[in-house]
């Protein structure tokens, strides 16, 4: 698969647009006017200081938090208020800060949760397993099966991932997330406390899904190294407003990012 | 040595998605359903089975019933007494409209109605959690307890408020009432048991049970799964509703014949609620487990003194019983926090791998 090229980006269908988008708690302002766009494609990395807003705009995003002022329009659709359900229905899948996994069950069970829109079978037939209802999970085995292969974890797949270490609690969440085949993908600091080992393969598990499936990622990331490399295209917050938005290279030579991140004398 | 799946190779998903995986595992299940259907009917007397097996049988499948509210969805509910009297309830009433439909058709219905029920008084589920809603279902305990009293239709306005089973037959057997012989109540009861057990386990196996398990886990990641709260946790107690009021219909038609509203109070939704906790939150093995800690350990205790001949007065040996019961729930949870499901599941990982540690 050929590379992607800055042309690519700039010129790419448009998947994702927020526009001036204002949230606020109370007296908090968590985010203020801010618009960026994701195209069809593209490693979209959101990065800044520590409550900058980052975590805030994903959760608008995927309906969580809704905004008080903007418009979110996805795939050409534009969107106000909307559940969390709806934004999976769309085909928005996402990964937590801290491992959200669903503890008691075992890894297939959880890669088998991300299916869950995709499974329809009735009431009737569940209560016999048989027939229609015990083929689909069998159909939809095969496509956990495969996201297990992809993402090494054959030896796990029936612990309970209550069991599992951080690193590989992460690497499931990740494989629950694609198991929803979305067509957006939002990772919330996937490489969080993880050691430099741990980030290079969950690097190269981001690169494969984007290149192989042609997954749309926005990710949230404190490692610059790790930004910097996998990222088409960065946008930066700072306390709740933009204050950067392009290539890697032009972020990195900005004078506001340099201030946000370093400070400056006053 | 003998429990040990070495050699037993799945070479289709369909093997490997299988409820029992294990070849001993099935034929485990084969002996105790053999055991349960033949052995006991021929060989247990009548106390064994009336004050045995017929409740401890009632007593799992409503155990079953909150298990799949409280194990499995992580909703807690002390309002499975009142479901149970729902069911056993409605069943009478039904028998009393329709004398001639086959009483096992009856029971089942009732369950639905226990099902309605239990899906309003779940609906606070979807905005409060935890010991919150412990009081809203501890509001529908008293809240029925009150309609059945008061409500003098639902016990066809008897002077004693009781509800008494009338005698019904099943395929010109008598099944219900005074003349029906232990053995074709237990025989029923266990049908009804097996069978909806099986159902139980294949609901939570498949898409619906991960959906319930989802929302215990993590009930915002489910969400942004798909799973719509709202489905999920109103089936959650629509099912187990369902199974309590089964339970409870089946209680009063082939085990005590007769109830009154003590027969459903609160005592009763503890009683049960104890059997999820020891058996094992999140297991229909512990579901039994738990019945038969908690109903068949007080009867063979009560009995011991009597076998051994010795002459202990009632009174003493309900006294030791409830001690040594008590010290045995406490025993139980601090060696295993997870219930008798988790160490009947540690026992099997030992015999698999015995007589090597590891």
């Amino acid at each position: 698969m050929s590379l992607k090229t800055v042309a690519d980006i700039a010129t790419g269908e448009e998947l994702l647009h927020v526009d001036d988008i204002s949230l606020s708690f109370g007296g908090v302002k968590a985010i203020q006017d801010i618009s960026f766009d994701i195209t069809k494609g593209e490693i979209r990395a959101i990065i800044g200081p520590n409550g900058a807003g980052k975590t805030s705009m994903l959760n608008v995003i995927n309906g969580f938090y809704h905004p008080q002022v903007g418009t979110i329009t996805f795939l050409g659709e534009e969107r106000r208020k909307m559940r969390p359900y709806m934004a999976a229905c769309q085909g928005i899948s996402r990964t937590f800060q801290n491992v959200a996994l669903f503890a008691g069950m075992s890894t297939l069970d959880n890669i088998m949760a991300g299916r869950s829109l995709k499974m329809h079978k009735n009431f009737f037939w569940q209560m016999f397993r048989y027939g229609p209802a015990l083929n689909e999970e069998i159909e939809h085995r095969r496509a956990v099966e495969e996201i297990i292969d992809f993402l090494e974890i054959e030896p796990i797949r029936k612990t309970p991932v209550g069991q599992l270490p951080y690193g590989l609690q992460k690497r499931v969440e990740l494989g629950r997330a694609l198991a929803a085949e979305p067509s957006l993908l939002l990772l919330d600091e996937p490489m969080a406390g993880m050691n430099l080992e741990e980030k290079e393969d969950m690097s190269r598990f981001i690169i494969d899904v984007n290149q192989q499936f042609g997954t749309t990622i926005a990710l949230i990331e404190h490692d610059m190294g790790v930004v910097m490399d996998l990222a088409d295209r960065i946008v930066v917050l700072d306390y709740g407003k933009k204050i950067a938005d392009g290539l890697p290279a032009q972020v990195q030579a900005d004078q506001n990012v340099i201030d946000a991140y370093l400070g400056v004398a006053h | 040595m003998f429990y040990r799946e070495a050699g037993q190779f799945k070479t289709t998903y369909k093997a490997d998605q299988a409820i029992f995986p294990i070849f001993q595992d099935r034929m485990a299940i084969a002996i105790y359903l053999l055991i349960a259907f033949v052995a006991i009917p021929v060989f247990g007397n009548d106390f064994f089975i009336t004050s045995m097996m017929i409740p401890f049988l009632i007593f799992s499948l409503a155990a079953i019933g909150l298990n799949i509210l409280v194990g499995y969805t992580g909703q807690i509910s002390l309002g499975t007494g009142a479901f149970m009297g729902v069911g056993a309830y409605a069943c009478y009433k039904l028998t009393t409209i329709f004398p001639d439909i086959n009483i096992i058709v009856l029971i089942i219905s009732s369950g639905f109605f226990s099902a309605v029920i239990g899906m309003l008084f779940g609906l606070p589920s979807l905005r409060i959690k935890g010991f919150y809603l412990v009081v809203t279902t501890l509001a529908a305990q008293f809240f029925l307890e009150w309609c059945f009293i008061r409500i003098p239709w639902l016990y066809n306005y008897n002077d004693s408020g009781a509800i008494e089973v009338p005698q019904r037959e099943v395929f010109g057997i008598i099944a219900t009432g005074a003349s029906a012989t232990p053995t074709t109540r237990y025989l029923i009861v266990l049908a009804i048991v097996v069978v909806m057990t099986w159902i139980a386990s294949n609901i939570i196996h498949g898409r619906i049970g991960r959906a319930w398990m989802m929302i215990r886990d993590m009930d915002i990641a489910a969400e942004l799964m798909g799973i719509r709260p709202l489905n999920a946790k109103l089936s959650a107690f629509a099912v187990s509703s369902f199974y309590c009021g089964v339970a409870g219909a089946m209680m009063v038609f082939f085990w005590l014949g007769a109830a009154e509203v003590e027969s459903f109070d609160i005592n009763h939704s503890f009683l049960i609620l104890f059997m999820v906790v020891i058996g094992g939150l999140g297991s229909l093995v512990g579901s039994f487990l738990g019945a038969a800690f908690i109903w068949i350990l007080p009867v063979i205790l009560r009995a011991i003194p009597r076998t051994f001949g010795l002459d202990i007065n009632a009174a003493t040996i309900e006294h030791v019983n409830f001690m040594i019961i008590g010290g045995l729930i406490i025993f139980f949870l601090i060696v295993e926090p997870h219930g008798l499901a988790r160490l009947w599941g540690l026992a099997k990982q030992k015999l698999r791998v015995w007589p090597f540690p590891y």
